[in-house]
Formats: C-alpha cells, sequence, structure tokens
C-alpha cells in the first residue's frame, strides 16, 4: 500500500471546511478484502459543491459513509486522516479566531453523534427506508432535534415549517404526514430539510435524484441550487449521473475502483478533461444536444474490487495503456492548470489522443 | 456492495447438493446440527440391531441414579436406560420423516396449485386452508387421537401430516406467486417453454432450499405433536422416548430425586434432536440465503 | 415497410380496490412496422410497461385489439399463434432477475432450442448457442456457456437476456428500460449490439425508457412517443421529438433534463409547471390530464375535453388543444385504423 501524499486541492485562501488526506477503507468479505476506498484525498471549501461521480462499485458510497463515520462493521478504515473545520457562528468574515478543527477520525460515543448531525449531516439515496414508516414527520423532526438537544415544540415548528419553504413543500401538508403517505419526490425534500435542521456546515447527499422522475429530478436540482444561494454550508455530493455535476457542482472528483482519478472544476472536467476514465465517462453518456456518433461506449467492464488489476486499474480498459500503465499505478498529481489534478502517467496526450480516436472511429 | 458478498464463485456446473454439504461443514453450528443429527439418527436405526432390548423388569436396581454401572439411570422397572433409549427413538424418528415428507407434499400440492392456477381454485383451496388454520389443532389432535386407534408409524405420520400441513402451503403459495412474477418466468412462457418446464425446471429449483428447509421445520412440529399425544397416553407406543417420558412421569418419578434421570434422559433426547434439527435448519437458510450470509 | 405490430384504442385497468379501477393504459393506438424502432417515453406510472406487456401478450387488454401482422392476435390459432408467440419477445429491466439463477448459460439457451427444434443434438445446440453468444458479443462463446448468472456481470447478463430472446428467431424484441441498470459506462455498447441486431436480422425494437436523451440516441431513424398518465400524448421521428417537441408535456420534459455540460445546462431555460403535483390515477382530471400542470393551459376545452390523438403532415402526431388549433392547416387523416 502506497503511503498517503499530502494534497491540499482547495483553491480557495480561507482553510478548507473539510480535508481528507489518504483515506483508505477496506471490506471483509468471504472472498477477500474489498478495497473501496484507496489513499482518496481531497478538500471541501467553505461553501462550496463537490460532486463525486463514479459507477457502481467505485467506492464513491463508502467514502461519503466513511466522511460521516457510519460504515458497517465488516469496513475498516485502515489509513488516512479526516480534518474538519468548525468556523465561527457569525461566520462571514472567515475569521480564524472562532475556527477550530476536529479530528474526526478521533471521535467516539456523544461527539461522533454530535458532529454527525450538527456539523455534518448525510441523505441516503433509499428514500423511504430512511424514515420510520409509525412516525409522522413531525416526530421524526421531534426526535432528531431531542437526541442533539435542539430546539423543542413551537421553535422547533418554526425552523422546520422555514426548512420545508425552503425545500418547496406545503409544510401544514408534510408535517402531520406519514412516510408513505409523500411521493418519492416529497419525501427526498423532507430528508434534505431533516438534514439541514440543526444547521451543519457540511451536507453530503448520496444519489439525491437517482430513482425520481425527471420532473420531480428537476424539482430536486431547483431546490438545491435555491439552499445554496440562501444557507451557508458546503455540499458533497455522490452520484453516477454526470449531468447532475454539471449543472449543480463546482467541483467534480471523478473516482475509479476506489481512488479519485481526477479533480478539477467543474468546466475543466466537462470542457477539458484529461483522464481517459473521465473522458470515456463524459462521451459514454448520450444527450439531447450530442450527434449520436459522438457518443461511444467504455470497452470493458468496472474491475472487481477484490481483485483489482496491477498498475492503474484503469489500464485493461483504456485504448492509452502502455508497459508503465500495467505495472505501476499513478497517484493523484497536479496538472497543467491550477487546481486541476489527474492519477494517469499519460494525462498530457490524453485528450487529444482520445478526441482524434473517438473521431476516428465514427467517421 | 452486496454484489461483492456472493457466495465464491464454484468454476464447473456445480453440484447443489454437494456445494450446499460444503458450506454446511464450513458453517460450525450447522455442521454440529448435522452430527447430531446423523448420530443420533444411526444410533436410532441401527442401534436396536446391536444392543438388545429391555425386555424384564429388574426390581432389584428400580431408579438408580447414573453411576458407572448404570451410565444414565434405571427406570421404574429397573431398565437400563441407556438401552431404552437407544430402542425408543426409532418410532420417533420414523413418524417425524414420514409426517415431515407428507406435510410437505401436501402444502407444496396445495400450495403450488393454488398460487399457480389461481382463480377459483385459488379461492377454493385457501379458504379450506384457512379454515383448517383457525381450528385448535392439537387439541382436535387429541380428541381425533382418541377416537381413531393409531396403531402403527404410518397411521400417525399420516394423522400429523393431515392436520399439519395449512401453515406451510399458505408459506409455498406465497412463495410461488412471488416466484411468478419473475422476469425469467415471464421470459420462459414468452418462449412459450411449457407449463411442466416451468414448474420443475424452473421454479422448482429455486424453491428447494425453501422447501428442504420448510421439510426440517415440518419434522420438529411433527415430534412435538407426536411426544405431546403419546405423553397423554392417546397414543399407545410400545417403546419410545414419549412413552418413558410420560410412564416416568406416571410413576411418580417427579417426586424422587434418584429418578430424575428417567425424566431427563428421554426428555433430553428429544431436546437434543430438535435442536439439531434447529441449528440445521437455520444454517441451511443461511447458506440459501445469501443476504443471511456474512463477512467472515 | 409493412406494419408489424398495430395497436387499436387499447385500455388496461387494474382493480385496485373492490370497486376501483385505475386506467394503467388508456385508449392507446400506433403502430410499428417491420424493422422499425420505436422508442415510448414517459415517467413512472404513465403505463408504458403495460403497454409493452400488452403488445408481448404477458397481460389482455382490457378494451382494444392488438395486429400481429395484420391478425388480431387473440384470434391467432395454431401455427399463427405459435409465430406470435415467438416473434414478439421481450427484454427485462433488472439483470440480476431477467435470468434464472439455478441455470447456466447453457441451459438458458438450450431449453428454448429444444423445445422448437432449433437444434436436436447436444453438439448442435451447443453449437447454435455459441453462435447466439457471439452474436450478443460475448466472446469468446466457450467462456460464457457454462456459467452461471451470479458468475456474469450486470451487462453480460443482459447480453445473454439477449442472446435468449434470440433463440426463437424473432421479429419484434420489447426492451423495458433493459440498460438502465447497467453501469453507465456500458449502456452504450449494449444499445450498439441491439442496433446491429436490429440491422442484420431486420428486427424491430420497441424500447421503453424514462430517459429522452437515450432515446433519442437509440431510434436516432425511428420514432419516439411520449406517454403520459397512461396515454400516448405525443408520437414523432426520435430526431424531430427532441428538438422541435409539439406537446406541452414534451416541452417540459425536454427542458427539465439537466445536461452533462455545464454551459448548457446551467443556462438552459425550465418552464414551470403550473402544480408539481402529479395526479393520482384513480382520480384523473377530466378533459386533458396534464391541464392541472399544463404551462400552456388554455381555457375551457383542455379542462373539459379529451384531446384526439391528431396526426399532422410532417408525420408527427400530438394530443393537445392548442397545438391542434395552430397546425389546423396541416391535420391529415389519421392512418388506417389509428383513428
Amino acid at each position: 500500500m502506497s503511503q498517503p501524499i499530502h494534497v491540499s486541492t482547495v483553491q480557495r485562501t480561507s482553510a478548507p471546511a473539510l480535508s481528507v488526506q489518504g483515506l483508505t477503507i477496506t471490506y471483509q468479505a468471504k472472498r477477500g478484502d474489498v478495497q473501496a476506498v484507496r489513499n482518496v484525498s481531497f478538500d471541501v471549501g467553505r461553501g462550496e459543491a463537490l460532486a463525486i461521480i463514479g459507477e457502481s462499485g467505485s467506492g464513491k458510497t463508502t467514502l461519503g459513509l466513511g466522511i460521516v463515520r457510519l460504515l458497517p462493521s465488516t469496513a475498516t478504515i485502515r489509513q488516512g486522516e479526516l480534518l474538519y473545520r468548525r468556523f465561527g457562528a457569525a461566520g462571514n468574515g472567515g475569521g480564524t479566531s472562532a475556527t477550530s478543527e476536529v479530528d474526526v477520525l478521533q471521535l467516539k460515543g456523544r461527539d461522533l453523534r454530535q458532529f454527525r448531525w450538527k456539523e455534518c449531516a448525510m441523505v441516503f439515496q433509499a428514500a423511504l427506508n430512511a424514515f420510520n414508516p409509525v412516525l409522522r414527520v413531525s416526530d421524526q423532526f421531534g426526535d432528531t432535534a431531542r437526541a442533539h438537544g435542539y430546539l423543542q415544540g413551537r421553535e422547533l415548528a418554526d425552523r422546520a415549517r422555514h426548512l420545508f419553504e425552503l425545500v418547496r413543500l406545503d409544510s401544514e401538508r408534510v408535517w402531520r404526514a406519514y412516510p408513505h403517505e409523500l411521493s418519492g419526490g416529497m419525501r427526498q425534500r423532507v430528508l434534505i430539510a431533516l438534514g439541514l435542521l440543526l444547521e451543519p456546515q457540511l451536507l453530503i447527499l448520496d444519489e439525491p435524484t437517482t430513482a425520481l422522475d425527471i420532473l420531480t429530478q428537476r424539482n430536486i436540482m431547483d431546490v438545491l441550487k435555491d439552499l445554496r444561494q440562501k444557507l451557508d454550508f458546503s455540499l458533497i455530493f455522490i452520484s453516477h449521473d454526470l449531468s447532475l455535476a454539471a449543472e449543480l457542482a463546482d467541483r467534480v472528483a471523478t473516482m475509479y475502483a476506489g481512488k479519485l482519478v481526477e479533480l478539477s472544476d467543474v468546466y475543466t472536467t466537462f470542457k477539458n478533461p484529461v483522464h481517459p476514465y473521465t473522458i470515456g465517462l463524459i462521451h459514454a453518456v448520450p444527450t439531447l444536444t450530442a450527434h449520436r456518433d459522438h457518443v461511444s461506449s467504455i470497452p470493458g467492464s468496472p474491475p472487481d474490487l477484490i481483485d483489482l488489476p496491477s498498475g492503474c486499474k484503469f489500464h485493461p480498459r483504456c485504448p492509452l495503456a502502455d508497459q508503465r500503465c500495467r505495472e505501476e499505478e499513478p497517484e493523484l498529481a497536479p496538472a497543467s492548470e491550477a487546481h486541476h489534478w489527474v492519477a494517469c502517467w499519460n494525462w498530457q496526450s490524453a485528450s487529444d489522443r482520445l478526441h482524434n480516436g473517438q473521431k476516428g472511429a465514427s467517421a | 456492495m452486496s454484489k461483492i458478498e456472493t457466495a465464491p464463485a464454484p468454476q464447473k456446473r456445480p453440484n447443489e447438493a454437494l456445494r450446499t454439504l460444503k458450506l454446511l461443514a464450513r458453517n460450525r453450528i450447522g455442521l454440529l446440527g448435522l452430527i447430531i443429527f446423523v448420530l443420533m439418527t444411526f444410533m436410532s436405526l441401527v442401534g436396536p440391531l446391536i444392543v438388545p432390548p429391555e425386555t424384564q423388569a429388574h426390581v432389584e436396581q428400580i431408579y438408580q441414579p447414573p453411576s458407572a454401572a448404570h451410565p444414565l439411570g434405571t427406570d421404574f422397572q429397573g431398565r437400563e436406560m441407556w438401552k431404552m433409549v437407544i430402542h425408543g427413538g426409532r418410532d420417533v424418528l420414523i413418524v417425524a420423516f414420514l409426517a415431515g415428507i407428507l406435510t410437505t407434499l401436501v402444502a407444496v400440492t396445495v400450495g403450488a396449485a393454488s398460487a399457480f392456477f389461481g382463480g377459483w381454485v385459488d379461492s377454493l383451496l385457501m379458504s379450506i386452508t384457512d379454515m383448517w388454520l383457525t381450528i385448535p389443532r392439537f387439541l382436535l389432535l387429541v380428541v381425533v387421537a382418541t377416537l381413531v386407534r393409531l396403531e402403527n408409524v404410518w397411521m400417525l405420520a399420516l394423522f400429523l401430516a393431515f392436520f399439519g400441513w395449512p401453515g406451510l402451503a399458505r408459506q409455498i403459495r406465497s412463495q410461488v406467486l412471488s416466484l411468478k412474477q419473475r422476469e425469467y418466468i415471464e421470459a420462459a412462457q414468452l418462449l412459450d417453454l411449457g407449463s411442466a418446464h416451468i414448474i420443475f425446471r424452473e421454479m422448482l429449483p429455486n424453491m428447494m432450499s425453501y422447501i428442504v428447509i420448510a421439510m426440517i421445520n415440518a419434522m420438529t412440529s411433527a415430534i412435538y405433536s407426536q411426544t405431546g399425544l403419546v405423553f397423554l397416553g392417546v397414543v399407545p407406543f410400545g417403546n419410545n422416548w414419549g412413552v418413558m417420558f410420560s410412564l416416568a412421569y406416571a410413576k411418580n418419578a417427579i417426586y424422587n430425586p434418584n429418578a430424575a434421570a428417567s425424566l431427563l434422559v428421554p426428555m433430553g433426547a428429544i431436546i437434543l434432536f430438535q435442536i439439531s434439527l434447529v441449528m440445521l435448519s437455520r444454517s441451511l437458510e443461511e447458506i440459501f440465503n445469501p443476504r443471511l450470509q456474512r463477512g467472515v | 415497410m409493412s406494419e408489424l405490430i398495430r395497436l387499436e384504442h387499447v385500455t388496461r385497468r387494474f382493480q385496485v380496490k373492490r370497486q376501483q379501477a385505475i386506467k394503467a393504459v388508456d385508449d392507446v393506438s400506433f403502430d410499428v412496422r417491420e424493422s422499425e424502432i420505436l422508442c415510448v417515453v414517459g415517467e413512472s406510472g404513465c403505463g408504458k410497461t403495460t403497454t409493452g406487456k400488452i403488445i408481448s401478450g404477458l397481460l389482455p387488454p382490457s378494451e382494444g385489439r392488438v395486429f400481429y401482422r395484420g391478425q388480431d392476435i387473440t384470434t391467432l390459432k395454431g401455427a399463427d399463434w405459435k409465430a406470435y408467440r415467438l416473434g414478439v419477445q421481450m427484454i427485462h429491466q433488472d439483470p440480476y432477475a431477467s435470468l434464472n439463477p439455478t441455470h447456466s448459460t447453457y441451459q438458458t439457451l438450450a431449453a428454448p432450442l429444444k423445445r422448437h427444434g432449433f437444434a436436436s443434438s447436444e453438439a448442435g445446440i451447443r453449437a447454435r448457442a455459441k453462435e447466439l453468444l457471439e452474436m450478443v458479443d460475448l466472446t469468446p462463446a466457450s467462456d460464457f456457456l457454462d456459467k452461471y448468472p451470479h458468475q456474469l456481470s450486470g451487462g453480460q447478463r443482459q447480453r445473454v437476456a439477449v442472446a435468449r430472446s434470440l433463440t426463437v428467431n424473432p421479429s419484434f424484441i420489447v426492451a423495458d428500460e433493459a440498460v438502465s441498470m447497467v453501469d453507465v459506462s456500458i449502456r452504450i455498447s449494449l444499445l450498439n449490439t441491439l442496433l446491429r441486431l436490429k440491422q442484420d436480422m431486420g428486427l424491430a425494437v420497441l424500447f421503453i425508457t424514462h430517459d429522452l436523451a437515450l432515446a433519442k440516441y437509440f431510434a436516432w431513424e425511428g420514432r419516439i412517443g411520449v406517454m403520459y398518465l397512461g396515454r400516448l400524448v405525443e408520437l414523432a421521428p426520435a430526431r424531430q421529438l427532441v428538438e422541435a417537441p409539439q406537446h406541452p408535456y414534451t416541452k417540459v420534459l425536454l427542458s427539465a433534463i439537466p445536461e452533462a455540460d455545464p454551459d448548457v445546462t446551467r443556462t438552459k431555460q425550465h418552464l414551470q409547471l403550473r402544480s408539481m403535483d402529479v395526479p393520482s390515477l384513480l382520480r384523473l382530471p377530466d378533459g386533458c390530464a396534464f391541464h392541472p400542470r399544463c404551462p400552456f393551459f388554455d381555457g375551457e376545452a383542455c379542462e373539459k375535453v379529451v384531446p384526439p390523438f391528431t396526426f399532422f403532415r410532417d408525420g408527427s402526431a400530438v394530443a393537445c388543444h392548442p397545438v391542434q388549433r395552430q397546425r389546423e392547416a396541416e391535420i391529415i387523416a389519421a392512418p388506417t385504423g389509428m383513428d
């Protein structure tokens, strides 16, 4: 296993809200160790939205669970550091005086529970399972608030009403409702509101729009955009949906086989990607506007996380793979532009060779 | 992540039974259950051929506690408990096997027919099943057992199956109903593979695990009912664990500390056998259902 | 090209409670020609899957008729029925449920081959099975023949499912969200396999999806139909439908879809719905089912009269009162049987 490298990937002058350094998480399974997250480093700036994109089995959900320390018992954090910075409540000036640092991996018991909702909340994909079916929405809010010594009664209801307005829910109707009485999109918005109840500084959304209908997806995206303008929090969202990242993210991290392979601002990711996987992924998704000939598949299929290939984990599917790629795994390193990171030996020529190659193939 | 935790992949066409046995051997509780089950079955079926039966009373050694001379003590007639235990298992086990198989057979037929044909067949069969379910079956069993003479193991097994099938039939029905919705069953319908193929080649192999477990559970409940009936004395049998317990109880062994063994030994034999069945079925369930498998 | 499948005023009801029924599919008519690709697009509950099941014969329609090569499928007997039964096959959504977990690839393919006499000897069946696997790009075929579903990836399973449907030489395939559960990076290659099969074997495909971009890619030369709450609201050549949508619902859908390009997606104009609430199928609004949400809502007709499915000269068909009024001059008579 390679040593964790120290990467500060955020371009802002103020300290990042979250620094992940060399995080490595494995699961124990019958066949062997599942290397779900391998030496992942990134920062999330204050008020920033970071998208982590990847396919199923890329380790993106494990990464999210690792940050909030909600991993199942079969998972172990092998290595790494999670530094969370709590900024002062007044907070707009970004004054360092009120800032305190928390080592998330050292948190235990009550402190950890406090961290999970008050500082960093995670909203899960399975929106119906996330609720207790016999409790009304109001009770779910009450329970969460009580568990953290937060507002009660009237004040809680007022805070919830405010949040419901922000996520465009009819608070009168939703507050007394049982989970099954709400549609999928409404439940997702209730969960987002619940996540924001204790005013966390960091919100993690796991596949926030997956399995929702198009018009509902649009609604959730508009709500999230709105929230980010009105409230001050950082956002990490995990998705396989590139268009969601294009729409909402400030920066995009591409994950493949448990590793970040590219990290840059959203425009660079979509306009000038340099990792062959990112390039391939963007070309693999048909869009409404693109011509059919510009769409092409990545050959092969994602690797087995228990039995990873040697060298660069993408090399069996990569048209640029050479001897070095087969033997040695590249680490995330700066690319030409500032704040653009890539883990590829051939990134300098990747963009030219792949774009030309694609045009050639489709002609 | 669930994809990753499926069982290891056998490379060539695997023999399902062999694979199950291998997995069972790796599952400690299941293996223990299997060993006890095999040992007790062997003891009860082969033991009587080796160990001579205790046919005579030995007045000089009534109610002896366990000792070197009498490993499991003696009963109210001074007979060796260990020999009695060996001879007392055969009927219990045979009735359990027969009743288990018969119960499962009836339940699978009724449940599968009900789900597969649907419509009025389903309504009719399920109405009967539900009526059957609401009857306090053990009491009825007792009443009927006093009216009809249950003279051999076959009759008793038939009787237990007759009363034991409804719950299982309902479970099998819901299994078949959910299987019917599977996409590969729809595909088989579209390919016009025929009802026989769909039932025997597509559905049944996917229910075997469930049926085996159901059968083991039917065996345990058959043992309970059977020993209950024997204890109440409505089923006359020469010698079995239930009768031993019943007789010891009737002969006031419960008030005699020296006679404890004559109560505890047959009860222990029943419990041990039941536990082995429960362990076996629990482990089989874990093996057949990958979602219950835990990463070790 | 001659017509392969035709639906005439097909309605399908489901009993939900003792006295209540929903119309999952309501008065739907369209046809699919030989070797044509038709995509049916819509959100959950729009009736697209039910439509697919009615065409494949898994569900009978409550009203209306389905024709296969010009013959009502309920009247088919003997060899004609068999030709329909084997001629229309289906590829399902879930790669983890579409194959029997207890059967190897060989067993899966051998059963229909044997049953219908497409191959007889063990060697003949193996040879044909290999051929089929090669046709769906599972090569080398011998590597996949003796594998069980749990040893295959999701994409590979879907390919085996496609090979299984090809065992009986169908002329029509209903693909119900066939790639939505497959990894993003390999969806296109699976679609390309289907496109090649269409080309090589003259297969017609009814592709059911919720993804309009995917529909445009797949149906490039074919047509797309859009369904809303059980009704077909628009049907047009694929690129025309995406580039110049007519029905308000199609317009709203297209404007709502995010694009994998930050410049495009962030400047896109989103049409605002009048209401976010999706009406329940149990209590559908009168008139046009979309009128309570429609941004182009236009008076009494929308509220009271179900808009007829109207055909236009450019090959599109739309069920919308305002569109009908605006394009009055372009209206043409409905094709036979589709009135």
